[in-house]
């Protein structure tokens, strides 16, 4: 199944195709025990496990939501207290301008309104979306990634990629295909 | 999500979709209805009356504008009538659709994955059609813009914080906001799988923007299932916030049986009662139509009736607790608005929401009722009508019959009030077919995650 080699030119990496979460999880471990550092796999479900495998970091999408939220209440509360207060005080029945306890309310709207912004902007944008082209969209069977194929990519940035050994390598993990990543 | 949570606790669960399911067919079941060239002849006839209801509304509201909100029937004493009831009945609807995507994935209840999609799709339609009343009632809906929202403006006035109606601005635009943010970030990774299958051109441009170039790499997902973790916590108190706000609209004024502390957890489960309702309304055809019933199963349908029996039973309570609140109060306007409920003008109102929300409700304590999706197609559109009479109710009778007897008068809403009321489900349903026609209705990433292939045994 291994498609023919056109060019000699430069690779985006190589590339290949599993049919399971278990089997992609198992090459990926023996992928990463031989010591590449430049990989990437991709699923058409969650899969905790890869994350941790191969990139071994933990995204900091929520320290930024909770900026997002600080920011939220700070621009809420600041907003009433500007407008009731200094912008246009007015005077009901002699109550206290400052009425912190009714500002309570938009000020908590606005804290969650700018962190589930700050998560969903945050997740688009740290993984680098929108981006309509990227190299693996070049394999045509990677159009399987979103139904039911697992594929497992060494880019060819890694220092110990050679197209020839890694693409043995990858055949005797238990793939159904390897393929060339044209960049 | 850790994958081998699941595995754990799948031995012990009876299975929550129909068996023979692989990823393949979950793909090909749901993809297949959008992707289709083919466009069913029911739902084009369907459409076609949406849109004609949907007309209505357009029709009803140029006139509105044009004359005045004079035709309604709404008048003092009854100042607040149709817009807010039905305002209110709307925005209730939509909570189901945030419970089932957003409390129920923080229980890690997998039967809400089959469903999750089309409620959300419902909770925004139904967010859409009940804004439509307080912005239209303003009679001048483009002076709404500084009555409404904060922003500097050439007369230099803001809004009153201090008023319930400002917080509920507030409350309902986030709400909006976060369902359809949550909404689309749950679509992107389907919006993929859409764009990889579809054969056109067109389509598979159009799905391809709208997936943002999604390829479900490793670092892709992580994000993602943060993210999702993180909106499903942020929408969790959020909803309860929602109809809680819109209850202070009530609760914060001095007229009686409006004046209550328990409203706000009295409406919450209102809400919840008549989301589930309307989500039981439309997947019941829905899955019939499409034949989903492998993804929708009977399980769906029964978990579905259970949690409408719950929060039935809750309103109950709030209804019992009113009449209580009325006797123990002592206070002879709380007293006289009770009795009014019971016997004065709208009595009828009164016992058909009894009837409905206190004693039909009780039938689905017989698995036999909850699994009869006939039976409870028709209780589910019976149960919003009960629904809607609560706030018929709580409105009407307390502003027709207030303090002082002078003042009393009897309330009546105009074809103006009613062509308003349908219109809103002409757009509701022109929304909701376009949405079934061209986005995935079921959340197909999701259903996955329960299936085998998607589970991974800890390293030895």
């Amino acid at each position: 199944m291994t498609q023919t080699t056109q060019t000699s030119g430069a690779l985006h990496g190589v590339m290949a195709e599993f049919d399971s979460s278990q089997e992609v999880v198992e090459a990926a471990r023996s992928v990463m025990a031989q010591g590449f550092t430049k990989v990437e796999a991709y699923s058409p479900v969650p899969i905790e496990e890869l994350n941790d495998l191969l990139h071994k970091t933990r995204t900091r999408l929520p320290r930024f939501v909770l900026a997002g939220g600080l920011t939220g209440m700070a621009v809420g509360f600041g907003l009433q207290y500007w407008a009731s207060v200094i912008e246009y005080p007015m005077n009901v029945g002699g109550r206290p301008q400052a009425a912190w306890t009714s500002f309570i309310i938009p000020s908590y709207e606005l804290t969650i309104l700018f962190a589930a912004l700050a998560a969903a902007i945050g997740m688009i944008v740290f993984n680098g979306l929108p981006q309509p082209y990227h190299p693996v969209f070049n394999v045509d069977r990677f159009a399987a990634a979103s139904s039911d194929k697992f594929f497992l990519v060494v880019e060819s940035a890694d220092p110990k990629f050679d197209r020839h050994t890694t693409t043995e390598f990858l055949k005797g993990t238990g793939a159904k295909g390897v393929y060339d990543v044209e960049p | 999500m850790a994958n081998h949570d699941h595995s754990a606790t799948a031995v012990l669960e009876r299975p929550v979709i129909g068996a023979g399911h692989d990823f393949e067919t979950v793909t090909e079941t749901v993809a297949e209805i959008p992707l289709s060239s083919r466009t069913p002849l029911p739902w084009i006839g369907l459409f076609l009356a949406a849109l004609g209801l949907f007309g209505m509304l357009q029709m009803a509201l140029g006139v509105l504008v044009l004359t005045g909100i004079g035709i309604f029937g709404t008048n003092q004493p009854v100042g607040w009538a149709f817009p807010i009831i039905n305002f209110v009945w709307w925005i209730g609807i939509g909570h189901a659709g945030t419970l089932i995507s957003a409390i129920l994935l923080l229980f890690k209840q997998q039967w809400r994955m089959s469903i999750s999609r089309f409620a959300e799709a419902m909770t925004i339609f139904a967010v859409a059609c009940a804004a439509i009343f307080p912005v239209f009632h303003t009679g001048r809906p483009w002076l709404a813009a500084y009555w409404l929202f904060p922003y500097p403006n050439t007369m230099g006035l803001w809004p009153q914080f201090k008023s319930p109606l400002i917080w509920d601005v507030f409350a309902v635009s986030t709400y909006a906001t976060v369902s359809v943010v949550f909404w689309y970030v749950g679509l992107i990774p389907d919006l993929a799988t859409m764009r990889d299958r579809a054969t056109s051109a067109v389509k598979k441009v159009a799905y391809g923007m709208a997936s943002l170039g999604w390829r479900g790499s490793a670092r892709h997902w992580h994000r993602y299932e943060v993210a999702s973790l993180i909106l499903a916590g942020l929408s969790t108190p959020l909803v309860l916030s929602v109809h809680t706000v819109v209850s202070f609209d009530f609760a914060v004024s001095v007229i009686p049986g409006w004046h209550s502390t328990i409203f706000p957890p009295y409406f919450v489960a209102g809400a919840i009662y008549s989301g589930f309702a309307m989500v039981l309304t439309l997947a019941i055809p829905i899955r019939a139509a499409y034949g989903l019933e492998s993804l929708i199963t009977i399980r769906h349908i029964d978990n579905m009736a259970k949690i409408m029996l719950a929060t039935g039973l809750i309103v109950g309570y709030g209804y019992t607790m009113e009449a209580f609140f009325a006797w123990y109060s002592a206070n002879p306007h709380e007293k006289f608005m009770m009795w009014n409920r019971m016997t004065g003008q709208y009595w009828w109102a009164y016992w058909m929401l009894i009837s409905i929300n206190v004693v039909m409700v009780q039938f689905l304590w017989l698995r036999r009722v909850r699994t009869n999706t006939v039976l409870l197609f028709f209780m589910a559109i019976v149960v919003n009508i009960g629904m809607w009479l609560e706030r018929f109710v709580i409105v009407v009778t307390s502003l027709a019959n207030d303090f002082v007897p002078s003042s009393w008068a009897h309330y009546s809403p105009t074809s103006w009030d009613y062509m308003l009321y349908a219109g809103t489900f002409g757009l509701f349903l022109t929304a909701f077919l376009l949405f079934v026609r061209f986005l995935p209705m079921i959340s197909m990433f999701e259903v996955k995650t329960l299936l085998p292939q998607s589970k991974v045994k800890a390293e030895h």
